[in-house]
């Protein structure tokens, strides 16, 4: 499947196998959510500890992209110059991109491909990602309820 | 009007269209006016918020006419930097602050402003540039020798390359549209050939002066606007990019991978405002092909006309799009000729 376009659908599924079977299921929530900027950041955050319950998975912010020195400290944050040394410290075997600016989520998506065996799932409120694994496309809250319910119907399925 | 897709005004008052009726569906009306005015005409119905100019010979008129264009309330901010490299870094600045921007440059004023282009690409920002190249090498001469666009090439940047007049007032309109899309938001040099455009007459069609692009939406950008707490450049000055170990290798890597992966991402745009990265001229049998941008486009294709004269059957294969580089339609254009 992967390297197709597929279903909305079809993709979800597959994201929402991969997070309940892998291990440390993470999200990485940025600043167009968790700033709170419009109504839909605020229902999009709340949509996310949902999604986090229900995939059984760890919540890491991507607060913001400026500069943090001396380091970062991955218990806590993800910076998107380099992800895998949270990814890396956590153990983190697949992840979920939400609400971080599509250039950071690429460059982010680039290095984790590069230099980890994290699988990448990149829900885009705008164009999608071409470097995450699985990437879905305009995502607003409706459609993150959708992938909510979807990731209901999987784990139940996979008996978790 | 029609069905365009689009409602409202500008703040200059004109009616918001959307980019494919104001490029392919308004009616148009013939004029005869030089490249320079082709551009002021291109600015006039693109929502520009901002303009920053500086004299150089031969752009010096076209940005003397954007001026023009603050004067009747089509440009929200116009001035005059302390050089190109002020030029260049100030337009970075409104860019930054959520503006749509355009300037003109030519030759030396491009490599004086060298160190900005990739700065621009590197902070993902949808400026436009229209250069009017010039040579930039000694003994001086100003006509266009393109090696100022050669010197471009690398730098991040989407760089189109107008034949004529007509093509540079569709390419400003469409650069602004491609360039501001989220997946690509990288920035456009329109180029044409100083002089044999900027300065000579030709006739060329353009849409009413009351439509206009839709603004630039700064929310729509693959990057957070500057406020109180990003400051401009701040985001980009992490100490693990600039410090040299193999992380700060691997994040500058990833970053500058992304600009060009932006620019490829501009293919399918660019392919539907610009009706294709190329254009064929001629014989599609033809077993000589001249491929060639601006203006040698149209000295080739007075080539092959006089070639058929001959007997020879010839044909032009024109680049309109340098960045990104039209490999597959070259190959495929040209796999029939020896020559």
């Amino acid at each position: 499947m992967y390297n197709e376009i597929v279903d909305e659908e079809v993709a979800m599924r597959e994201a929402a196998k991969e997070m309940l079977t892998r291990e440390n299921p993470t999200i990485f929530v940025g600043p167009l959510i968790i700033y709170a900027w419009n109504e839909e950041a605020k229902e999009m955050a709340k949509l996310v500890r949902e999604m986090a319950e229900v995939l059984n998975a760890k919540i890491i912010p991507m607060v913001d992209y400026r500069p943090k020195y001396p380091k970062i400290n991955p218990e806590v944050e993800i910076n998107p110059n380099h992800p895998n040394l949270t990814i890396w410290h956590n153990n983190i075997k697949v992840c979920i991109f939400i609400g971080v600016h599509c250039h950071f989520a690429n460059i982010a998506l680039k290095i984790i491909r590069a230099e980890t065996d994290c699988l990448t799932i990149a829900m885009c409120a705008k164009m999608g990602h071409e470097d995450a694994m699985i990437t879905v496309r305009d995502q607003h809250p409706e459609d993150v309820k959708k992938f909510i319910e979807i990731a209901k119907q999987v784990k139940k399925e996979l008996g978790k | 009007m029609g069905n365009n897709g689009f409602s409202g005004v500008n703040k200059s008052g004109q009616k918001i269209v959307s980019p494919d009726y104001l490029l392919f569906e308004a009616p148009r009306e013939k004029v005869f006016m030089t490249g320079s005015e082709a551009v002021k005409e291109a600015v006039k119905r693109a929502s520009v918020d901002a303009s920053v100019s500086y004299p150089i010979t031969p752009q010096s008129e076209a940005a003397h006419l954007i001026g023009e264009l603050w004067v009747e309330g089509y440009v929200g901010v116009y001035f005059r930097g302390e050089s190109e490299f002020g030029v260049m870094s100030e337009v970075a600045g409104c860019s930054m602050a959520g503006a749509r921007i355009i300037t003109t440059t030519s030759g030396p004023g491009t490599l004086r402003a060298m160190e900005n282009f990739p700065m621009w690409a590197g902070s993902r920002l949808p400026i436009q540039l229209v250069l009017m190249a010039r040579g930039v090498n000694s003994p001086l001469s100003i006509q266009p020798d393109n090696l100022e666009i050669s010197f471009l090439l690398d730098t991040g940047v989407m760089i189109w390359h107008a034949e004529n007049a007509q093509e540079l007032f569709d390419m400003i309109l469409a650069g602004f549209v491609v360039a501001e899309k989220t997946d690509v938001h990288v920035p456009i040099i329109t180029a044409i050939d100083g002089f044999f455009i900027s300065h000579t007459r030709e006739s060329i069609m353009i849409p009413p002066e009351d439509i206009a692009l839709p603004p630039y939406n700064p929310y729509m950008s693959p990057t957070p606007i500057i406020d109180a707490e990003i400051a401009p450049g701040r985001y980009i000055k992490d100490p693990f990019v600039m410090k040299s170990n193999y992380i700060s290798y691997a994040t500058h890597a990833s970053w500058q991978w992304e600009v060009r992966a932006a620019i490829e991402r501009s293919r399918p745009y660019a392919k539907h405002y610009l009706k294709g990265l190329i254009e064929e001229y001629g014989d599609p049998e033809a077993e000589l092909v001249f491929v060639a941008s601006g203006t040698a486009a149209s000295q080739a294709k007075e080539a092959t006309r006089m070639l058929l004269d001959e007997g020879i059957k010839a044909k032009v294969v024109k680049v309109k799009s340098i960045r990104p580089f039209p490999h597959q339609e070259l190959l495929e254009a040209t796999k029939m000729q020896s020559i």
